[in-house]
């Protein structure tokens, strides 16, 4: 096919075909995008509470069906915590503060120099470098009474930094669960920190001994007949750096520049 | 210029007479870093081939009004919109997985692939075998890439599509799994042996010799 | 904090290396590698490339694209990161023509000695790769400069030592079914197990 009258090169078909071209990907990629956004928060949202809901053991991915989520997770009382100071915010004062619990991305947060503060090498344990200056938490009440509290974990292991959920008794000592979402280990070594049989060790350990966090991951296989075997909890095979990021990271959350004070509320 | 070619070839030619990736060194940027698992693979895979298949059609569409001076342009903008609706869909109905895929999806668009078929072919053929032509080259990409994924995810971690075939040690079984497979380095060797493998089967494909080795002259000498 | 930078860039340039860990910009990594000159040129024009699209990006993502990022505008509702890869693509494009005409205009020798790769960088995964992790990650500004020029020293590194490699590997006889292209995976597999020693350093 010739084209013996068009000239294809012509400025003004160069400014059509560019202006045309923009619009009509414009077009196609913005209607896309508001289409399927619901879909993608939903999902977002979704993912987020199977995670909570398999740290403190509601949920089993191959037990229980993906429908199942929204109707357990309704049964949680979400709180924000005030990591300054040390305790849960009420209704009133997280509107003032202008958090939406839904939209609250404590990753994001804690880039943020006014939402967050800097760590500094000693107070800085499991290598995360900022802290946020909210977290939320969500807790299974009845009665006015704290069944189990699920509280956001991160930490550095060897590769990446891992994120995960703990969940803890009404007690706020003993753990009912842990779970690892997201980490970037080495697959095999450091990766099991997400396999089902380890984190199967971790429900009825105790972090706490003496008002101060006792918990470890040992290197090896735990001594059952050991005192100390209440918190303890057998280390990853060939992981000792991952394994070291998981007990860090621990140290930091159950310690006193994380949700220490507030599960130290919980039990007195 | 009008290379007519038959749909046989242009649609199952890529796969193994004209690899895109074996014989073009095309592509292979992303093919590596998503082969752990071949459901991930797989995704990649489609996602590939869709934006191929579809933008060889649209950059076909309109390839005698394209001016010459915003060619690399208008092609790029048509790929990078495929892409970000291809993106947007992953996002809303598979979500664990668009989760794994991260940046590599984004990297479609500046796959070799996509980009060479647009200026090889579609700039120069009408859009019906363009279209053929994008998935004939995507299903190439496909080949080798769902290859390297079986490899890796049965002998690293001793699954198939997430399903146990070879039980491993750490769940009561007795496979020892190879983690190196999940590391990124297998995925070059893999490659590299697979291309020997192709190039010994079909022997047109060697590359010729930089310098022709001559003899053992210690050797010829002293006998 | 300037520990924080040299840790970054460090972490850019061996434990997460572009080319031997996320194996981007293989394409060119692969074909352009048969002479160290060749070689070396890319590798500069990539380091410059990625020193200025990565922050560019990163601007515009901060103050165009992200979520709440039009408040300036008077419109803090609105999301434009879905046309991320648009426009980071079309900012590489655009750059990489500028520092074309740039180096045409007053480095002619720079530019002839360049010649064909310029243009290619467009299409190298590597340069996309180092905005879209540089979004997938939230860095700041700061950590922008120093992620896009630690990425390219990083690639122009392995494309260099690569280059070296096959320079030698010209006078080996290596089987025909290897030759060329196999055997360069292979060696690349090698340098890539070699560089995940770097993983334990913690600074």
């Amino acid at each position: 096919m010739s084209d013996t009258t068009y000239d294809k090169d012509s400025i003004k078909n160069v400014v059509v075909v560019a202006l045309g071209v923009c619009l009509i990907c414009a077009v196609i990629v913005s209607l896309a995008a508001v289409q399927l956004k619901p879909l993608q928060t939903a999902n977002k949202e979704l993912d987020r509470n199977k995670n909570i809901l398999i740290a403190a053991g509601l949920f089993q991915p191959n037990v229980n069906q993906v429908e199942e989520i929204d109707q357990l997770f309704e049964q949680f009382t979400v709180k924000v915590v005030d990591m300054q100071e040390k305790r849960f915010l009420t209704a009133e004062e997280v509107e003032a503060a202008g958090i939406d619990i839904k939209k609250y991305d404590q990753r994001k947060a804690a880039k943020d120099p006014a939402q967050s503060i800097q760590l500094d090498k000693q107070q800085d344990i499991a290598s995360i470098s900022r802290r946020a200056r909210y977290s939320i938490a969500y807790l299974l009440e009845h009665d006015g009474q704290v069944d189990r509290i699920v509280l956001p974990v991160h930490g550095y292991g060897l590769w990446s930094t891992m994120y995960g959920f703990i969940a803890l008794e009404g007690d706020g000592n003993t753990v009912a669960g842990i779970t690892f979402y997201e980490q970037k280990e080495t697959a095999g070594l450091g990766g099991e920190v997400d396999n089902p049989a380890w984190k199967a060790l971790w429900p009825g350990k105790s972090i706490y001994a003496d008002d101060k966090v006792a918990f470890e991951v040992v290197k090896g296989s735990v001594d059952p007949s050991s005192s100390r075997a209440q918190y303890q909890v057998d280390g990853l095979a060939g992981a000792s750096l991952t394994s070291r990021g998981v007990q860090n990271l621990i140290a930091f959350w159950m310690g006193e520049e994380g949700f220490g004070p507030i599960l130290k509320n919980l039990q007195g | 210029m009008t290379v007519s070619k038959s749909v046989n070839e242009v649609l199952f030619g890529p796969i193994l007479k004209d690899n895109p990736i074996g014989l073009q060194i095309l592509g292979i940027c992303s093919a590596l870093a998503v082969t752990t698992q071949m459901s991930v693979a797989l995704v990649m895979c489609i996602a590939l081939t869709l934006v191929t298949a579809f933008s060889n059609f649209f950059i076909s569409l309109i390839r005698h009004q394209i001016p010459s001076s915003i060619r690399i342009i208008v092609q790029m903008t048509i790929i990078a919109s495929l892409v970000i609706v291809v993106d947007q869909i992953l996002g809303a109905v598979a979500y664990d997985i668009s989760k794994q895929l991260t940046v590599f999806v984004g990297l479609i668009i500046t796959n070799c692939i996509v980009m060479g078929r647009a200026e090889a072919f579609a700039m120069q053929n009408p859009p019906g075998i363009s279209f053929l032509d994008g998935i004939g080259n995507g299903l190439g990409y496909s080949v080798v890439l769902m290859l390297v994924a079986v490899i890796r995810e049965l002998f690293g971690s001793g699954r198939l599509m997430g399903i146990e075939i070879l039980p491993l040690v750490t769940n009561g079984g007795w496979y020892v799994p190879t983690g190196m497979m999940l590391l990124p380095p297998s995925a070059f060797f893999i490659i590299g042996l697979l291309i020997w493998a192709l190039r010994s089967w079909k022997t047109e494909q060697i590359e010729a010799a930089d310098y022709e080795i001559g003899g053992h002259t210690a050797l010829s000498r002293a006998m | 904090m300037f520990e924080y930078f040299i840790s970054l860039f460090l972490k850019a340039v061996f434990i997460e290396n572009m080319a031997l860990v996320f194996f981007l910009g293989m394409c060119t990594f692969i074909a352009i590698s048969k002479k160290i000159e060749t070689a070396i040129g890319l590798g500069i024009a990539v380091i410059v490339v990625q020193a200025i699209t990565v922050p560019v990006n990163n601007l515009i993502f901060a103050y165009l694209l992200r979520d709440g990022a039009l408040a300036w505008a008077g419109l803090p509702d609105v999301d434009l990161s879905f046309l991320g890869y648009l426009s980071y693509i079309g900012v590489i494009a655009a750059i990489v023509q500028i520092m074309e005409m740039f180096l045409d205009k007053y480095v002619p020798a720079l530019y002839n000695a360049l010649g064909v790769f310029l243009p290619l960088i467009t299409v190298n995964c590597a340069i996309l790769g180092a905005s879209l992790f540089m979004v997938n990650r939230d860095y700041n500004f700061g950590e922008s400069v120093v992620y896009g020029v630690g990425a390219g020293v990083g690639w122009a590194l392995a494309i260099v030592t690569l280059a070296g490699i096959r320079e030698k590997l010209k006078y080996s006889d290596v089987p025909e079914g290897l030759r060329g292209l196999g055997i360069t995976f292979i060696t690349v597999g090698l340098m890539s197990l070699g560089f995940m020693s770097f993983g334990g350093i913690s600074l």
